[in-house]
C-alpha cells in the first residue's frame, strides 16, 4: 500500500497502540497535522498552551501508565522548547517518543526560517535520536524509535523528520507490534543491540555470592530505586525485603515501591532523607541496591558513602555500575528477573534478619529543629489530602520544598503514584505532567502540588485542563518565596534573600477563574478540607491556593559532599 | 586499556551523519580530552572503524567503553592493551632545505627511518613516514633543527596482535 510519510506516522502509531498524542502544529509539521484529521477518531490529539506543556504530559503520561508517550512538534522554536522535557524524561528513565518535524531537505543547512539541528541539541538527552531523510525508512524508524524507548532502561527518543519526506510516498506495511522483532529491521537491531533493548539474564554466579553475603550479613540494607518502578519489580521488590527482614530505603523514584506503612520500609533517603534511611544506611553493613544511580542527591560524599560496608548493584544499565560509587559486585540485568534469582538463590532455609533498625529509632525521634506558625503546616496539607483521596490519587508535583515535603509526608501506597523530576528538577514539570497522568488515568484523582514559584512558571496549560476537561486539582504551597533556595539562603547564606522572595502576583485564585477553573484559597486546615472536596466533587478541574509559611523548612537536611548522618538540620 | 593517564579504544561504528560527533560528544561530556583520533570505512561502506586515544585511567575507560556500547549506532567497541596491539599513525613534514648539505644530511636520516621523500625542491623537502608512534616522534625530533615548515600528522590505528579481533570477546 502506498502511503505519504505523514500517513506512515499515523499508521505506525496505531501499530504501538498509541491513543493520545500531545503536540503543537507549526509550518513543517503541517502534513503530519493534515493526515491526523483523517484519524481524529483513533488518536487523540491534546493541543497544549506550550510545547514545553505537551513535553511533560508526554512524560507524565508515560510515569503513570507504563506505556510510551507521544508527543509532536514543529521545528525552530517548537523543537526547542521540548528541549527542557526531553532533557526532564531522559534524567529519569522516562519512555517518550517525540516527533518533530524539520525544514524541507533542499532548504535543510542554509538557517532556513524555523531550521533547528534539533538532533545534535538533543543528543546529549535522548536515549537515541534519529533524523528521516529517506521516506522508505521512516516506518522502520519509529518502530525502532519506539522500541528503544521503552525496552531496556527506558528513556526518550526523538525522531526528526524533513518535510517533504512526510509528503513523499512509500509501499506501507501495516506489522503488528507483536510480530516487530521479527522483522527485519528490528531482528538486525535486536541481535546487535541486546544491551539496550533486551534484557540481559543476570549473572547466576553473581547472584549466588549475594545470597552468601546476605546470609552472612548482620545489617543488610535495600536501596530501591526507580528502576523497580519501571521493571513493574515491586512485588519481587517487597518479598524479598520481607523475606530477608530487611530494613528498605528509597530514592525519590523509588517512592510507591513499598507501602508507607510497610514495617521495614524507612522512607526517603538522602539530602532530604528520613532519619531513619540515612542513619541505617551509614550502620548497614551490606547495601543492596536496585535500580538506582546513585546520584549525588544520594550518595552526598561518595567517598564516605561506602565506609565500612559491601555494595552490590543491581542495574540494568551495564554503564550505571562503578559510575558514581565504586561497588563491591554489579549485576546487570532487569531488576524484577535478578530478585527473583535471588529469592530462589536464599533458599527456604533462610533464616530471616533480627529487626537491627529498631535501636536507631529513638534516636530519629529526637528532632532539635522547631518551627512556630499559625499558618497552614505541609504536613498537616498532606495528610488531610491523604484522608480524602486514600491509596488511590497520584501524586503530581513540581520542584523545590513542596516536591521534598510531599516525598516525606505523603503515604504512598504504590509504584506509579508519585510522578515528580526527580533527576534534572525542572520547575514547571507539575501541571503538564498532572495533565497527562490524568489522561492516561481517567479513573484515579490526579492532584498536583506545587510551589507559587513553579506555578507561575507553566500555569498556561491551566486552559488546556479546562478545555479538555481534565480534572487536575492543583494545590499550591504559597509560601511568597522561592522556598527551596530560600532555606538555603537562610541556612548556608546567612539569610541573604537574593531574589527569592516572590512579593508579587499573580492572585491564582483570579487566575484561575480567568481560564475558566475553579479557584479557592484556604489559610487553615478547615478551609482546606472544605475546598479539597469541592473541588473533588465538582469532578473538575481546580486551583487550591495554600497560604504556609516563608520559612517552614524542608527538615531533615543534609548538605551535598557531607555524610548521610551529619544533619544540618534534623 | 590505560596505559598510564592514556587509554586506547577501538570502535566499529554504523556510519551516517552525525556519528562521529555522537561518538566524541561521549568523551568532552565528560572532560576526557581526546588526544587521537583516526576513522574512515573499511570492508562495508557504511560501516566506520574509528581508534580514540583519550585522557583517563582505567575506570574513566571502562565508564566510556559501556557509554559506547549503549549508542545505537556502536557495533562493537573494545578497550586495547597498548601492550597486545600493534598502533602506527603516519607524519608528513615539509622542511627547510636550503643548501645542498642540509638536504643530504635530510635524505640520510629519512633513509634510516624508511621515510618517503615525497616532493624536493631546492629550498625544502617533504617527507613521510609510517610507524609507531616513537618513532613518528625521534623523526620529528631529529627533522626540528632543520627548521619544520609544516607538519601533518595523522590519528594513530591500532589493531591487536594474533588473531583477536574487535569482535571477539575481552
Ligand atoms: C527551571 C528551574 N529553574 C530554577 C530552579 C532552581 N530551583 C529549585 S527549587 C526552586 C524554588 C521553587 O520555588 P517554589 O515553586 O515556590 O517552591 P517551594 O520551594 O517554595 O516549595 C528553584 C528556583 C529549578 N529547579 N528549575
Amino acid at each position: 500500500m502506498k502511503l505519504t510519510g505523514a500517513q506512515i506516522v499515523m499508521e505506525c502509531l496505531l501499530e504501538q497502540d498509541v491513543e493520545v498524542v500531545f503536540g503543537y502544529p507549526g509550518g513543517t509539521i503541517l502534513n503530519l497535522y493534515d493526515a491526523l484529521y483523517d484519524y481524529r477518531d483513533k488518536i487523540t490529539h491534546i493541543l497544549t498552551a506550550h510545547e514545553q506543556g505537551a513535553s511533560h504530559a508526554a512524560d507524565g503520561y508515560a510515569r503513570a501508565t507504563g506505556k510510551v508517550g507521544v508527543c509532536f512538534s514543529t521545528s525552530g522554536p517548537g523543537a526547542t522548547n521540548l528541549v527542557t522535557g526531553v532533557a526532564t524524561a531522559y534524567m529519569d528513565s522516562s519512555p517518550v517518543v517525540f516527533i518533530t518535524c524539520n525544514v524541507a531537505s533542499n532548504l535543510i543547512g542554509r538557517d532556513s526560517f524555523q531550521e533547528i539541528d534539533i538532533t545534535g541539541v538533543t543528543m546529549p538527552v535522548t536515549k537515541s535520536n534519529y533524523q528521516v531523510r529517506d521516506v522508505t525508512k521512516l516506518a522502520d524508524v519509529i518502530r525502532e524509535a519506539f522500541a528503544v524507548a521503552s525496552s531496556g532502561r527506558p528513556g526518550p527518543v526523538l525522531i526528526d523528520i524533513m518535510k517533504d519526506v512526510t509528503a513523499l510516498t512509500a509501499d506501507y506495511e501495516f506489522i503488528p507490534k507483536a510480530n516487530h522483532a521479527k522483522d527485519s529491521h528490528m531482528a538486525r537491531l535486536l541481535q546487535r543491540k541486546t544491551n539496550i533493548i533486551a534484557y540481559p539474564e543476570p549473572d547466576r554466579e553473581a547472584i549466588r555470592t549475594v545470597a552468601a553475603w546476605l546470609r552472612a550479613s548482620e545489617r543488610p540494607m535495600f536501596l530501591v530505586g526507580g528502576g523497580v518502578v519501571s521493571s513493574g519489580a515491586a512485588p519481587s521488590m517487597r518479598r524479598i525485603v520481607e523475606l530477608v527482614n530487611a530494613p528498605a530505603a528509597a530514592t525519590i523514584l523509588g517512592q510507591g515501591v513499598f507501602r508507607y506503612d510497610d514495617p521495614m520500609f524507612t522512607g526517603p533517603i538522602g539530602m532530604h532523607g528520613t532519619k531513619l534511611s540515612n542513619l541505617a544506611f551509614v550502620e548497614a553493613d551490606l547495601i543492596i541496591a536496585v535500580g538506582t544511580r546513585f546520584t549525588d542527591r544520594v550518595a552526598l560524599n561518595p567517598g564516605k558513602f561506602r565506609d565500612r560496608k559491601k555494595i552490590v548493584h543491581i542495574d540494568i544499565d551495564a554503564s550505571e555500575i562503578n559510575k558514581n560509587v565504586r561497588v563491591d559486585l554489579g549485576i546487570v540485568g532487569d531488576a524484577g528477573r535478578a530478585l527473583e534469582m535471588l529469592i530462589e538463590a536464599l533458599g527456604s532455609d533462610f533464616e530471616k534478619k533480627s529487626n537491627w533498625v529498631a535501636p536507631l529509632l529513638p534516636e530519629t525521634r529526637k528532632s532539635a529543629y522547631r518551627h512556630e506558625s499559625n499558618l497552614l503546616k505541609p504536613d498537616e496539607i498532606l495528610r488531610a489530602l491523604h484522608e480524602r483521596t486514600g491509596d488511590n490519587a497520584i501524586i503530581v508535583t513540581d520542584v523545590g520544598q513542596h516536591q521534598m515535603w510531599t516525598a516525606l509526608h505523603f503515604k504512598f501506597s504504590r509504584p506509579r503514584q508519585f510522578i515528580t523530576s526527580a533527576g534534572f528538577g525542572t520547575m514547571g514539570f507539575g501541571l503538564g505532567a498532572a495533565m497527562g497522568a490524568k489522561v492516561g488515568c481517567p479513573d484515579v484523582p490526579v492532584i498536583e502540588i506545587t510551589g507559587d514559584g513553579c506555578f507561575r512558571m507553566n500555569l498556561n496549560e491551566l486552559s488546556t485542563v479546562e478545555y479538555y476537561d481534565i480534572p487536575v486539582i492543583t494545590i499550591i504551597f504559597n509560601n511568597g518565596t522561592l522556598g527551596m533556595v530560600r532555606q538555603w539562603q537562610t541556612l548556608l547564606y546567612k539569610s541573604r534573600y537574593s531574589e527569592t522572595t516572590l512579593d508579587r502576583g499573580p492572585d491564582f485564585v483570579k487566575t484561575a477563574e480567568a481560564f475558566g477553573v475553579a479557584g479557592y484559597r484556604a489559610s487553615d486546615l478547615e478551609g482546606f478540607r472544605a475546598a479539597l472536596d469541592a473541588a473533588l466533587k465538582s469532578g473538575k478541574a481546580a486551583v487550591i491556593d495554600c497560604i504556609i509559611d516563608m520559612d517552614e523548612k524542608v527538615v531533615p537536611m543534609v548538605p551535598g559532599g557531607k555524610h548521610l548522618n551529619d544533619f544540618l538540620i534534623d | 586499556m590505560a596505559n598510564g593517564n592514556t587509554f586506547t579504544i577501538s570502535i566499529l561504528v554504523e556510519n551516517y551523519a552525525g556519528v562521529l560527533s555522537q561518538i566524541t560528544r561521549l568523551f568532552s561530556r565528560r572532560g576526557y580530552n581526546i588526544q587521537s583520533i583516526a576513522a574512515d570505512t573499511i570492508e562495508r561502506p557504511d560501516e566506520t572503524r574509528i581508534t580514540i586515544i583519550a585522557d583517563g585511567d582505567l575506570e574513566a575507560a571502562q565508564q566510556i567503553l559501556f557509554q559506547l556500547r549503549k549508542q545505537i549506532s556502536v557495533i562493537s567497541a573494545k578497550l586495547l592493551n597498548p601492550a597486545d596491539a600493534i598502533q602506527r599513525s603516519m607524519v608528513i613534514v615539509k622542511v627547510d632545505g636550503d643548501t645542498k648539505e642540509k638536504r643530504d644530511e635530510i635524505i640520510q636520516i629519512s633513509n634510516i627511518f624508511r621515510a618517503n621523500i615525497i616532493d624536493i625542491s631546492l629550498d625544502c623537502l617533504t617527507v613521510s613516514v609510517t610507524g609507531a608512534p616513537d618513532k613518528i616522534e625521534a623523526f620529528i625530533r631529529l627533522m626540528t633543527p632543520f627548521g619544520i615548515l609544516e607538519l601533518v600528522r595523522s590519528g594513530i590505528v591500532t589493531i591487536e596482535r594474533g588473531k583477536l579481533t574487535i569482535h571477539s570477546e575481552d
